[in-house]
């Protein structure tokens, strides 16, 4: 069974057709990056697994679950976009927060080494830099000691090795079993971590593939020169 | 699962507490004002006044106090975090749903009592107010419980307000609300034609429960005031309620 899977999903906003029948599999232990341009129908996918926003039809699942039941929430985490959390908490207190809404969190201590929080534990959130708050983000996501992340864009924003220290992060959580579905506008990024790639455009799975299978297609050597070829593609 | 709302309500109070423009506005304005109306000038009994000022105002800027404590945790906290992402990040956890409204409540109506208490402070030692103990402690429960049509109110607001114009969406609503109730001065001294809103007013009826615990002659009934608070917190939890669904249909790339 798919950790987490859509069928065929659609979903409309007024007259603009987000999704047009998606299908999306992951698998577990895998790391799958959903990329496409702005505006492709990436997070209209991602809301719909998360429970927030409802599929017009077709079907989504998490764990077999509805993506709004409580059993398919206690399972996976997420890292949205949000630009911040209250800033006046203290990183130790967001982080016993957020652990205390799931049945069996991750020891606090583990939270922190997993996101590299050490030695920031008490300062407030208001206080820390970009890459820091980050990674207080993705803690909030892995606390809860899920078998799915869902990570939105986590490295926007950051300097290269504040983005490289959360790479390695996601790949220790990959590493132990756990799966990932990434949206990322960073082709690098999806060929540095990513197992499978997805990209999507104007609501369609367009390709699907390893990063490498996806560069092959397309006769490019890097991801991003292989993304613009299958957006030439479809534009043509 | 009680530890959940516990830990809910325990940060929404350091958040709150740690966020200066909310605690000094909330506690420190209305116990200025009754300073200024309720001691620095009513210490005295006007002519044709039913109390003194001291008195009076104790009940009516309790009101002010706690509507205002609770309109802002609502009101801009729901705002500035579902601006912020925060609420949809909360509605994808494993967060039972209730706790984040409660914990809200829980703690507007905790620093709606500890603003409550200064006030019964000031007045007991510099505006001469002498009550029997369970009178305070009548009023000052009234003005607590007083809060919860608020709750819904800032909730209300918070569903529907940009995060960054949300204080301002607050101050439109908060202080005409208390001005046209007779919060800041007594209805009686308002010109007529704002006597005649005021029963529209929850800001109204909630005052009008908290002077009758202290005996001041007051309109209509108490079961009254009751039934219509009762009838305005229906009316915006509906409110919220539409708020909080429009939000669902927004569209995201």
């Amino acid at each position: 069974m798919p950790v987490a899977e859509l069928k065929r999903a659609t979903k409309r906003y007024g007259a603009i057709e987000a999704l047009r029948g998606i299908d999306l599999k992951i698998e577990r232990g895998e790391l799958l990056a959903l990329l496409g341009p702005n505006g492709a129908g990436k997070t209209t996918a991602v809301r719909i697994l998360l429970g927030l926003a409802k599929a017009d039809s077709g079907t989504a699942t998490v764990f077999g679950y509805a993506p709004a039941s409580q059993e398919a929430k206690l399972r996976r985490g997420a890292l949205l976009q949000v630009a911040k959390v209250p800033e006046t908490l203290r990183v130790r207190e967001h982080i016993e927060l957020f652990s205390s809404y799931y049945s069996n969190p991750l020891p606090f201590a583990e939270t922190i080494a997993a996101a590299g929080l050490n030695g920031i534990e008490n300062r407030l959130f208001g206080d820390l830099s970009g890459g820091q708050k980050q990674r207080v983000l993705f803690a909030l996501a892995l606390c809860g000691n899920p078998g799915l992340l869902f990570l939105d864009e986590p490295t926007v924003g950051l300097d290269v090795a504040a983005r490289r220290a959360l790479w390695g992060h996601i790949r220790t959580f990959v590493a132990r079993g756990g799966s990932v579905l990434l949206t990322t506008h960073y082709l690098d990024e999806a060929d540095a971590l990513a197992n499978r790639v997805a990209v999507i455009n104007r609501g369609r799975i367009i390709a699907e593939g390893t990063p490498a299978e996806i560069k092959a297609r397309t006769a490019q050597t890097g991801l991003e020169d292989a993304f613009l070829e299958l957006m030439k593609e479809e534009a043509a | 699962m009680t530890h959940v709302y516990w830990m809910e309500a325990k940060s929404e109070f350091l958040k709150l507490l740690r966020m200066r423009t909310y605690s000094i506005s909330t506690v420190m304005f209305p116990l200025m004002f009754y300073c200024f109306f309720g001691l620095a000038m009513g210490r005295e009994q006007q002519p044709g006044a039913s109390m003194p000022m001291a008195r009076y105002l104790l009940a009516t800027y309790g009101a002010f106090a706690v509507v205002g404590a609770t309109l802002y945790a609502f009101g801009v906290g729901v705002a500035v975090e579902r601006g912020l992402g925060w609420l949809q990040l909360k509605r994808a956890s494993p967060m039972p749903p209730a706790a984040y409204f409660l914990a809200k409540a829980a703690v507007s109506l905790t620093f709606g009592a500890v603003v409550v208490a200064l006030l019964f402070a000031l007045g007991a030692l510099f505006g001469g107010v002498q009550m029997p103990a369970e009178q305070w402690l009548a009023l000052g429960g009234t003005l607590v419980v007083g809060a919860i049509p608020f709750c819904a109110l800032g909730l209300a607001i918070g569903n529907f307000a940009g995060p960054n114009s949300a204080p301002a969406t607050v101050n439109m609503i908060y202080m005409p609300l208390a001005f046209c109730a007779g919060l800041w001065i007594p209805l009686e001294f308002l010109p007529g034609a704002l006597k005649l809103i005021a029963p529209f007013l929850p800001t109204y009826h909630f005052a009008q429960i908290a002077l009758g615990m202290l005996h001041a002659p007051t309109q209509g009934t108490t079961m009254g005031h009751v039934e219509a608070l009762a009838a305005f917190t229906i009316i915006f939890a509906g409110i919220a309620w539409l708020g909080n669904s429009r939000e669902g249909e927004k569209m995201y790339g």
